[in-house]
Formats: structure tokens, C-alpha cells, sequence
């Protein structure tokens, strides 16, 4: 491997002798940020996570330093801190290591950040499938309130906050975060429309609340360790902090790999740090963050302007892996997931593979989303099953089209994207689909499909 | 309703943790599935009076959540993750191969032993293909490894099925 990670959040995981309980995490100085905290000022903590410029890792990439801001510290009402662990876009795996391999390092920086916005009460929304993980937190849990780094009158600062895991039952929505909230209120969980409804200020009970990413979470004991200004030099401008990418689909040594970020490009990652394709097999398109994020085409060519006025033109090998290098491809960083699909496979399969899940998950209060997700996904599985019609690359881009920016939360665009990407870069291949399947209609040929 | 009096014990403790009774729901339905096996309707009715509800507002999350289900399943669950990063390392032809050594071909997806079911992403991506048997992942199950998974889960069927009998 020629590019060498640089562990943060990771570092205690996979090295030999470490485990997930609380000695081995207070044996490489671990709660000493909690203890550093409760001796700050709620105002001081918000301030280092400010100046740290870290942004939110669960999708949309917002500084958490400025939401926390955002809080209506004013309203009376109690404040509520949730802990986003539902990780359910397809293609990531990063919190899964992190809540498995070192549940005090959350645990803590959960901690400081509810003492840094004044929390009165702490939830991790946890995704159900994950029994162990609930467990390992659980059991995490316990171990802080008996060493009183959680609970009552914590480490004798005064401060109080509970931490309670909460488990989701299976639905992706969940992980959007007013949905998560629903969810927790114990309703359907059906996305509230912003406005009003913004969780810093009418959040879980109508009452102030911050939801943030495990990962995010994970990086506050480490911004008060180094401080923010210090923190900030990791990575580029804007982009700042390592991140832990989730690598899948079609390469050799799939994985999660930590990074600065900026610290590589797309292709480092595929060709020197998972080590390529399959033998023989070429690169054929890339997810760059998570499933809904547009797919990035080998071949293509992105050009334009940089944040900072300063002009690229890059291949897809050559896209900065941090939020902002995907964003200028036309994608998105979202959640970090990289999904590597090879030469062999079939682009239109791997759509219809994702539209099922989309049509599967979208909690059907929107017409637009509940409609256009089944819709996407009954064309491309009709397509893979031997019925495909040339007009159906346009009809798809149709209905992709009249689905973003008309729905109350984000699932509109995430269910939209990968139609309406795949449709716009790949549009000779379903074509191709369509008139293949024409051509051999009176063999009886049988239809080949895997993905779907 | 015939809970195990350890499954009242944390329904019991877990009620006053949150600030509204409703919250509770959820957790609940988790608790009396794992006791029940499913949520009846009986159960349904119970949740709610428990909480001061509706039983309707059960049945809304009952129905919404894929992983509450209203009817029993076979013995063992299987779940093998169906979505792009598995499906590219063959999870389609792991749940047909899968269905074949353990239920037999043609005997559909589900008897008294075993239910196999698609799922969406588990969030274990990197080690597709995965599948999930009740609370276990086991990863990189690739097709031709299903033989043997297979076997194994049989045998701790079987196990399983005779430490009941002797009970
Ligand atoms: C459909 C949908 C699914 C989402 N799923 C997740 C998820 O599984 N985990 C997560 O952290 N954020 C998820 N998000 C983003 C959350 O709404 C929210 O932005 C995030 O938890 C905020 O945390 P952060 O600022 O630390 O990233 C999802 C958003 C949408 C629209
Ligand atoms: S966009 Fe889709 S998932 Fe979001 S609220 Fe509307 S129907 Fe539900
Ligand atoms: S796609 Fe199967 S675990 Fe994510």
C-alpha cells in the first residue's frame, strides 16, 4: 500500500490487545477530554468545535460547529443531543467499526458535546439489525455511569445527562434525521418539512436538538485534545478532520480506510489502496458517496471552478477524495461510501438494484417520491427481464426529473439521483439493453440478470 | 398476553426512562417480539393500554417497520443483504442456493425451520456478500462458500431443536 493512513478515530481499532471495554479505552488516556471539559465552559467547547471546521459526516457535509449554533438556547425547553447510527445508505460501513471496535471513544464525545450545548437527555439511534452493536453500547454504557462519566452529577462538575440507545426497526428513512426523531417520539417515522420544523429548533419533543453522525461525534474528543485551530490543519481548507472511507463493490481489498481529508485521490484509492480490480476487469463507474450520490463514469472528464476561483479539469481518477472534490464532480463526498462497479457488470442491473431499495424505502408520504421510486424500479427490473424499450432511457429521465425539490426530505433527491445520473452518462447502454433484447426477441433466448 | 416476567421486568424499567411514555413504543415491540416470536394482535392491544395508546398506534408501527412483523416465522431467521455492493458478489445466487440446501428447491422461501428473506444494506458492505441468521453476521459469504454455511446452520438447527426437546 503506497499512501499510509493516518488513523484518529481509528487508531485504537484492530490493534492487537485492544477491546471494546472501558479499561482499554482509559488505558490510551481515554475520558480524560470529558474530564478536560467539564472543567471548561459550555461556550469555550462550542468554540474549539467551531474553529475546527468539522463537518458533518453522516451525508450532507454541514459544519456541526455552526448547528450546534443554530440551538435556541433561550426557548426554556429541554435540550436534546441524538447520536445518528442508523447507517443505513447503502454502501457504508464506517460507524459500524467505530460503535464495534471503540464504543467509549462515542460515548465520550458524546458526553462533551452534551455538556457543550446543554443537553439534559442523550439518545444513539441505532439501526435494529445491529444487535451487537446495541449491546457493545449497552454495556458501554454501564461501564461509564459506574466510573460516573455519565448520568448523575458527572465527575462531580454538576452536570447531569443520561444516554439512552434506541433501536430502529429496518427503515432507511430513519436515518433522515426528523424521521429519526419520529422514530424516537415512538410514531411513524415520517420526515417532518423544514421549515419549521429544524431540529435545532423544534426537534424531538417540539424542543431544541442536535442529531449528529457517529463519526462527527467521534471527532470531538479529539478536537479538544489538539484544539480546533490545531485540528483544522488536518486535511484541506473547508475540509478538514480525517475521514473514514467505506470501500465496496468491485475491488480487490474492499475496506474502511481512514484518511486526511484531500490526502488522496479517487484512483489512489481504487488502484493503490484497495488494490485495483479483478484481474482483467476494467473500471467502469464509480459511486463516490453512498448509493444516491450521482455514479461518476470511467472516461469522463469534469471541469470548472474551484471554491478558492482556481480552475481543474480532472478524470475520475483524479478527484480529491474530501467533501468538496466529489461536489465539483457533480456528485457528492455524502457519506464517504465508495461503491466500485467493474467492466462485467451491467449498468442498467445495477440501477434497478438500487431503485428497489429506494422504492422499498421511500415512507410513501410524498406522491412525487413514493410514485417515482416505484416507477423507476418496475422500468429498469421490466428492462432486466427482457422488456426493454429504447424510449425508456427518456421516460426514467423524466420521472428522476419531477421528483428532486418537491418532496418534504432529501429521499426525493437520494431515490432521483441514480436514475437520473446513470440515464445521463449511460444512456448507450440502455439503449444497447433495448435493442439487444429486439434483435434476439424471436430466439428465446433466455435473459441473463444477476443484480436484480 | 403470557410475557416471560423478565420481559415485563424491562418493559417495567424502561418505561420511566424516556421523557414521554410513547417513546417507549418501539423498544417495546422489540421486547414482546423477541418473547412472542411476532406482535398479535392481543400484543398490539396490550403495547398500547400499557402506554396509555391507541392500539392503532401500535399497529401504524407495527406495519411500517420491516423488522416488526404481525405473523411467526420459521425457527431460524435468514437474511442475506440483497443491495448493489452484495449484489455484485453474488447475493442473488446466495439466497437461491441458499433456499435450495435448506428449505429444497421448488419449497419456496420459508417452513417451520427456516425463513429467508432479502434485506437491504446491513452496512457491512466491505465484506459482501453478508448474510444475518437471527442476531449473527456472517460475512463474505460468497456462492460457493453456501454449501457449507449451510451445513453449519443445519447442524445448529438440529441442536438447537433437541436442547428444546430435552427441556
Ligand atoms: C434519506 C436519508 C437517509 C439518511 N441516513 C443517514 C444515516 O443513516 N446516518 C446518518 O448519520 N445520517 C443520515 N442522513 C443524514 C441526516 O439527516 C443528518 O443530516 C445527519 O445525521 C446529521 O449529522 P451530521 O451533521 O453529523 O452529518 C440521512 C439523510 C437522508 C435524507
Ligand atoms: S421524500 Fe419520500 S421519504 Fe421523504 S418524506 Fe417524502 S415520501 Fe417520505
Ligand atoms: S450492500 Fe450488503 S451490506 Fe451493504
Amino acid at each position: 500500500m503506497s499512501i499510509p493512513e493516518r488513523r484518529i478515530l481509528l487508531k485504537n481499532a484492530d490493534q492487537p490487545g485492544y477491546s471494546n471495554h472501558i479499561d482499554s479505552y482509559l488505558g490510551v488516556g481515554g475520558y480524560e477530554m470529558l474530564r478536560k471539559a467539564v472543567g471548561m465552559t459550555p461556550e469555550a467547547i462550542r468554540e474549539e468545535v467551531k474553529t475546527s471546521g468539522v463537518r458533518g459526516r453522516g451525508g450532507a457535509g454541514f459544519p456541526a460547529g455552526m448547528k450546534w449554533g443554530f440551538l435556541d438556547f433561550k426557548s426554556g425547553k429541554p435540550i436534546y443531543l441524538i447520536c445518528n447510527a442508523d447507517e443505513s445508505e447503502p454502501g457504508t460501513f464506517k460507524d459500524r467499526q467505530l460503535i464495534h471496535k471503540d464504543p467509549h471513544q462515542l460515548v465520550e464525545g458524546m458526553m462533551i458535546a452534551a455538556f457543550a450545548i446543554r443537553a439534559k437527555l442523550a439518545f444513539i439511534y441505532i439501526r435494529g439489525e445491529m444487535f451487537d452493536g446495541a449491546k457493545i453500547l449497552e454495556r458501554a454504557i454501564e461501564e461509564a455511569r459506574a466510573k460516573n462519566l455519565l448520568g448523575e452529577n458527572i465527575l462531580g462538575s454538576g452536570y447531569s445527562c443520561d444516554l439512552i440507545v434506541h433501536r430502529g426497526a429496518g427503515a432507511y428513512i430513519c436515518g433522515e434525521e426528523t424521521g429519526l426523531i419520529e422514530s424516537i417520539e415512538g410514531k411513524r417515522p415520517y420526515p417532518r418539512i423544514k421549515p419549521p420544523y429544524f431540529p435545532a429548533v423544534l426537534g424531538l419533543y417540539q424542543s431544541p436538538t442536535i442529531v449528529n453522525n457517529v463519526e462527527t461525534l467521534c471527532n470531538v474528543p479529539h478536537i479538544l485534545r489538539m484544539g480546533g485551530a490545531e485540528y483544522a490543519k488536518i486535511g484541506t481548507p473547508g475540509n478538514t478532520g480525517t475521514r473514514i472511507w467505506s470501500v465496496s463493490g468491485q475491488v480487490q481489498r474492499p475496506g474502511y480506510y481512514e484518511f486526511p481529508c484531500g490526502g488522496l485521490t479517487l484512483g489512489q484509492m481504487i488502484f493503490d489502496v484497495c488494490g485495483g480490480l479483478g484481474p482483467g476487469r476494467k473500471l467502469k463507474a464509480v459511486i463516490p458517496g453512498g448509493s444516491s450520490s450521482k455514479v461518476l463514469r470511467a472516461g469522463e472528464r469534469f471541469s470548472g471552478k474551484l471554491k478558492d476561483g482556481s480552475a481543474f479539469d480532472w478524470g475520475l481518477e483524479d478527484i480529491p477524495l474530501d467533501f468538496d472534490g466529489p461536489a465539483s464532480a457533480g456528485s457528492m463526498s455524502g457519506s464517504g461510501a465508495i461503491i466500485v462497479i467493474d467492466d462485467t457488470v451491467d449498468i442498467v442491473e445495477a440501477l434497478a438494484n438500487l431503485n428497489a431499495f429506494y422504492a422499498h424505502e421511500s415512507c410513501g408520504q410524498c406522491t412525487p417520491c413514493r410514485e417515482g421510486s416505484l416507477w423507476m424500479k418496475k422500468i429498469t427490473t421490466r428492462m432486466c427481464h427482457g422488456e426493454a424499450r429504447e424510449q425508456d432511457v427518456d421516460l426514467l429521465q423524466s420521472i428522476s426529473l419531477q421528483i428532486s425539490g418537491r418532496t418534504i426530505c432529501a429521499h426525493g433527491e437520494a431515490c432521483a439521483w441514480p436514475t437520473e445520473s446513470f440515464t445521463k452518462k449511460f444512456r448507450d447502454e440502455f439503449i444497447a439493453k433495448a435493442r439487444n433484447q429486439n434483435k434476439h426477441a424471436d430466439t428465446n433466448a433466455k435473459v441473463s440478470y444477476s443484480l436484480i | 398476553m403470557n410475557l416471560k416476567p423478565q420481559t415485563l421486568e424491562k418493559i417495567e424499567k424502561l418505561i420511566p426512562r424516556y421523557p414521554t411514555k410513547r417513546s417507549a413504543s418501539l423498544p417495546i415491540c422489540h421486547l414482546v417480539q423477541e418473547d412472542q416470536g411476532y406482535i398479535s394482535q392481543e400484543a398490539m392491544e396490550w403495547i398500547a393500554a400499557k402506554l396509555g395508546l391507541e392500539p392503532i398506534n401500535i399497529y401504524e408501527i407495527v406495519t411500517f417497520y420491516p423488522m416488526l412483523r404481525e405473523k411467526p416465522i420459521g425457527r431460524r431467521h435468514i437474511k442475506v443483504c440483497r443491495t448493489l455492493s452484495c449484489a455484485l458478489n453474488g447475493s442473488y445466487e446466495v439466497k437461491k442456493l441458499l433456499e435450495k440446501a435448506l428449505i429444497g428447491e421448488g419449497h419456496g422461501s420459508s417452513n417451520a425451520d427456516y425463513t429467508i428473506e432479502f434485506v437491504e444494506c446491513i452496512a457491512s458492505c466491505g465484506t459482501a456478500p453478508v448474510v444475518q441468521v437471527d442476531e449473527v453476521l456472517h460475512e463474505g459469504i460468497k456462492p460457493d462458500r453456501v454449501c457449507k454455511f449451510a451445513d453449519q446452520i443445519r447442524q445448529e438447527t438440529e441442536q438447537m431443536k433437541t436442547s428444546v426437546s430435552k427441556l
